[in-house]
């Protein structure tokens, strides 16, 4: 039964999906702040490339180096964040060219491929990796097992994550602040709340959870370094934020949805389904956009939660 | 204490000095990064620039890698100028290339002028259809442009290898049994190969001429044509074109299919002046049209500017190809590309604002909160 092409299908979808929730998790606290940052991919790669380089380098127990190694890779991505972060809020650089010009820097033929090569990271095992964990004793119950009780760590870190996340903007004081500076800076300021450390901080949280997703490509999806190895996850993560109307709740059902696309193909392809490969390896991006499509018409309008502040910068001298 | 105020006009030195003080910036930056990974910065620029520009035949293959450049350059600058963001230069470009090699097979028993007319017009074509798809979208449904432009570049690439590698396409080379075991595209005609141009000193692509027509035709546009003040309009204030009644939609559309046509015609270029045949893998491996974005916004969108800043960032990508190696890592040319774009932006702020820097007067009441 657990064999049953439904389970597995379920089971890989939180397997493909969870990257998608860490990074567009982090691009909605971004966003909400009112920064549009379009360098996740980059930000992706660079927690990737530096997470696989830890796990190499470092010795100790499995849980601790991939702890250790989680966390490297979230800062790297986080430090490269800081780069559009001071042009964005600092300099008041055009938001959309900042964040392109971030991928273009960390991304698959930038730092992130530089890192990957000088370190000489190619073509080789991970020593460490995350694996499917047996919670509570429950991986063979049926149906639930698989899909519940059987994934590995950093999936139930991210559904922790969504639970922090939600009662952080809506049950906490910083939280409020935090909406008040996406959808109107100058109340926000008025109120006394400084709205570039706002921004500041929550673009650098963006950035290290954007490094976390693109670890979990490097120590659990395929656990070893290939350029270009998220191939556009970043990209559908920010889509995925419009997906979700800025709510993180609903970034959960979005990236399981993205991840069934992503896993589609290898489950097909076991089980003797023939169509041209790049037929499933389009499905996640075709999706993408037919989902934006029918999220930007008319009746989900209403409904679309965009920070009204969103990919402006806040001069107080011209409020 | 500093102050920053915006400014009512912006000298015009200022509009030159601010990008030359960008690169050189860069390239100071980016040899920190350079010392850290154990290298010689002085002695890799002096390589590159050599490679780039210098040695005999260097800058006869920078202008290689340059035409497709300064094409999708001009794609992304068109676009951008009215801030339509069509970060699909790179599918287009690839839509360009298959429909300019269509073009080439289909047309390979006629006159040289008719193949290569029908390749131009064939990569112009499918550039444009590509990048309508997400222009209707983005015009009708108000569909996040952004996202779909770039999706499409993934299917594009997606294609590609479709093509070629798990198809009996029309492109794929099916002649021998080796040509069926290791699948590659059809090898154009002779009479297929654009002409080029021996200047002494460099020889000059086709495609390169075709770029600088373009070039021109598009400052022109701009100067002097109804759609040219209205894409101006668009991009300067949304609100005043809708009450000056512009028709967004239509202009959104037509800049969508114009900008899609220049990605395409560097697809094209990349098939005559040099592939002569449909190659996914060396297609996808330059990431030609994101490039493109960096030639645009260094040239401040200005078509004018376009083909000299594809000349220095093609020759930059051309040195990275030329040397990577072992002791020249991949992913340095990004990583240069991606530092001068960050000052080039950071420049910006010098353009439009002014900075004086004021003894610190008594706090006004304002900045009591701080």
């Amino acid at each position: 039964m657990n064999d049953s092409i439904v389970v597995v299908l379920a089971a890989s979808a939180i397997f493909y999906g969870t990257p998608l929730v860490f990074a567009s998790v982090g691009e909605l606290l971004a966003e909400r702040s009112g920064v549009l940052n379009l360098g996740v991919e980059g930000m992706m790669l660079i927690g990737a490339v530096t997470a696989f380089w830890s796990v190499q380098h470092l010795s100790g127990p499995d849980w601790v180096v991939l702890l250790l190694a989680t966390l490297i890779g979230g800062l790297a991505a986080l430090s490269v964040s800081l780069i559009h972060a001071v042009l964005v809020v600092g300099l008041r650089a055009n938001q959309i060219v900042s964040g392109l010009a971030l991928t273009i820097f960390a991304g698959a033929t930038g730092l992130s491929s530089y890192v990957g090569n000088v370190a000489r990271l190619g073509g080789q095992p991970a020593k460490h990796e995350f694996i499917g964990l047996n919670v509570f004793g429950l991986q063979d119950l049926p149906v639930a097992g698989p899909i519940l009780f059987h994934q590995n760590a950093l999936v139930y870190a991210s559904w922790a994550l969504v639970i922090v996340v939600l009662a952080y903007l809506y049950r906490t004081r910083t939280g409020l602040h935090l909406r008040a500076v996406g959808e109107s800076p100058e109340t926000a300021d008025v109120m006394g709340v400084n709205v570039a450390r706002y921004r500041y901080a929550h673009t650098l949280a963006g950035g290290l959870l954007a490094g976390v997703g693109g670890a979990y490509f490097s120590l659990a999806i395929t656990p070893n370094w290939i350029d270009g190895m998220t191939s556009g996850a970043g990209w559908i993560a920010i889509a995925l934020v419009i997906f979700a109307f800025w709510r993180p709740e609903l970034t959960l059902v979005g990236a399981y949805l993205f991840g069934l696309f992503s896993s589609l193909g290898f489950v097909l392809q076991a089980r003797q389904v023939h169509l041209p490969p790049e037929v499933f390896a389009s499905l996640p991006y075709v999706m993408t956009v037919v989902v934006l499509v029918v999220v930007s018409t008319g009746w989900a309008k209403q409904r679309l939660g965009a920070p009204a502040a969103l990919g402006t910068p806040y001069v107080r001298e011209e409020r | 204490m500093i102050r920053i105020q915006r400014r009512q006009a912006t000298p015009r030195w200022l509009l030159f000095a601010v990008p030359v003080l960008s690169l050189v910036a860069a390239f100071i930056a980016a040899a920190a990064i350079l010392l850290i990974a154990g290298k010689d910065p002085l002695a890799t620029y002096q390589r590159i620039f050599d490679r780039a520009f210098f040695a005999p035949g260097a800058l006869t293959s920078t202008l290689v890698t340059a035409t497709p450049l300064l094409l999708t350059g001009l794609a992304a600058a068109a676009a951008f100028r009215m801030r339509l963001w069509n970060i699909g230069g790179e599918g287009q470009l690839y839509l360009g290339a298959i429909g300019a090699s269509g073009g080439g097979i289909a047309l390979q028993h006629q006159s040289a002028p008719i193949l290569i007319g029908g390749m131009v017009v064939g990569g112009l074509v499918a550039g444009a259809a590509w990048a309508v798809i997400p222009g209707l979208l983005r015009a009708y449904l108000n569909t996040n442009e952004i996202i779909t432009t770039l999706m499409l570049n993934y299917v594009a690439g997606l294609l590609l290898l479709y093509l070629i590698f798990d198809s009996q396409s029309y492109w794929r080379d099916l002649s021998t049994f080796t040509a069926r075991q290791f699948p590659q595209g059809k090898v154009l005609a002779d009479a297929a190969s654009w002409p080029s141009f021996d200047l002494q000193f460099a020889i000059v692509p086709f495609g390169f001429v075709l770029g600088i027509l373009a070039a021109i035709a598009l400052w022109l546009v701009y100067r002097s044509t109804v759609f040219g003040f209205q894409v101006r309009v668009l991009g300067d204030s949304r609100a005043a074109a809708r009450y000056a009644g512009i028709k967004s939609r239509r202009v959104i559309v037509a800049m969508m299919a114009l900008s899609g046509a220049l990605a395409g015609l560097g697809g094209a270029s990349e098939v005559g002046d040099f592939r002569h045949v449909l190659d996914p893998r060396g297609l996808q491996q330059a990431g030609l049209g994101y490039a493109g974005i960096v030639v645009a916004a260094l040239a401040r969108y200005n078509p004018l500017a376009v083909p000299v800043v594809a000349i220095l960032i093609g020759g930059l990508a051309n040195a990275g190809y030329s040397l990577q190696g072992p002791d020249f890592p991949a992913g340095l040319v990004g990583v240069l590309q991606g530092t001068i774009l960050f000052f080039a932006l950071g420049g910006e702020l010098l353009v439009r604002y002014r900075i004086t820097f004021a003894s610190r007067k008594p706090a006004p009441a304002a900045a009591a909160g701080t």
